[in-house]
């Protein structure tokens, strides 16, 4: 839920990262963290197991700029991929402004693509919300490895409603940015109809 | 779409602001912090020093909502309080609707007087947030938000490099 503070002017808005296990959630946030100047960002935070899995979510808070003298500030957040934390997952999702599915373009996770799309668009409608009416950006991610689906196909698979597709490495920073900026610009266009 | 904005004017934040100043004094906190159920920092009070209050908003909302949804699975629909006491420092975090109250306080004060300062003062937070959900309705409604009518240009600066 987007947040509009007159005293401090602030517009405060949260983007979810979404996606299978191992889709590189994490990995998206950690390069715009790593990108992005200290005055532009706080802490990232990563409640993560021992073996680096998110446990629950990382977080991480995104100044873009300033427009019309209102400080517009996103919440980055992740939610754990692994099937068991369905639970965890779905409280992320609470007041989410915009949606980014980080699909792994490796052909053996397309199975896994597959479910954690429709296990989004379930945990969304517990909450009300609705993909389609939803500010949404798929990224194909992985698009370095070997085994990868051709684009075309995935996306006839994966994309719901014309949503911008971008293909990303992240683990070297393709995509990464144009996948925040789609999501963003998205966001910040439904305050416009708000 | 159940995901609309909240507004707060200047007038409520101040007003928020004063509300939480006396809890703090009244319950000789160290610091009072007021967090959107969602992780969003609303307003904070107090001893800050370096202390990432948007982290500790953000970790507060996570925890409730994790503690909400055991709540859930045993079949109670929320706990309304969860407390947390360190060796030094302690918190103590009241849910009130979509808010939550949270303070942060170690040997000058208890337990028990910040349970029952917070309590005391959630039902005048109550109250200002049923005004601010009025006031974010009739925003709205009047298309006064500040991005109404926003241009692709405006937008855009945002993402040209510097």
């Amino acid at each position: 839920m987007t947040f509009i503070n007159y005293a401090s002017r602030e517009i405060n808005c949260k983007i979810v990262y979404y996606g299978p296990g191992l889709c590189g959630k994490t990995t998206n946030l950690q390069f715009i963290y790593d990108s992005t100047a200290a005055q532009a960002k706080g802490k990232l935070i990563s409640l993560a197991t021992e073996a680096d899995r998110t446990l629950f979510f990382d977080f991480m808070p995104l100044e873009l700029g300033t427009v019309r003298g209102f400080k517009t500030r996103f919440h980055l957040y992740t939610v754990p991929g692994q099937v068991f934390y369905e639970a965890s997952r779905k409280l992320i999702l609470k007041g989410v402004d915009g949606v980014v599915f980080v699909a792994d373009s490796q052909e053996e996770r397309m199975d896994a693509n597959i479910e954690s799309l429709y296990n989004l668009e379930e945990n969304l409608r517990t909450y009300g919300y609705e993909l389609m009416k939803l500010p949404y950006v798929l990224q194909l991610n992985k698009r370095d490895l070997p085994n990868v689906i051709p684009t075309d196909e995935l996306t006839t698979e994966l994309q719901r409603k014309g949503e911008p597709v971008i293909e990303a490495v992240a683990s070297t920073g393709a995509g990464v940015f144009d996948t925040l900026k789609a999501v963003a610009k998205q966001v910040l266009t439904e305050l416009r109809k708000a | 779409m159940p995901n609309t904005p909240m507004v707060i004017l200047e007038s409520r934040f101040h007003h928020i602001k004063a509300l939480l100043a006396r809890l703090r004094l009244d319950s000789s906190a160290r610091l009072v912090v007021l967090v959107d159920k969602d992780g969003q920092q609303i307003a904070v009070h107090g001893e800050l020093g370096d202390l990432d209050t948007t982290s500790l908003a953000s970790l507060a909302a996570g925890n409730v909502a994790a503690t909400g949804g055991m709540a859930k699975l045993i079949g109670e629909n929320e706990f309304p309080t969860l407390s947390h006491e360190g060796e030094k420092e302690s918190i103590h975090i009241c849910v009130i609707g979509r808010v939550l109250l949270l303070v942060v306080f170690d040997d000058r004060s208890s337990l028990g007087l910040v349970k029952l300062r917070s309590k005391q003062l959630s039902h005048e937070l109550a109250k200002v947030f049923a005004e601010i959900e009025k006031e974010s309705a009739a925003a709205r409604a009047n298309s006064s938000l500040p991005f109404n009518g926003i241009t692709d240009e405006e937008i855009d600066s945002l993402f040209s490099p510097a």
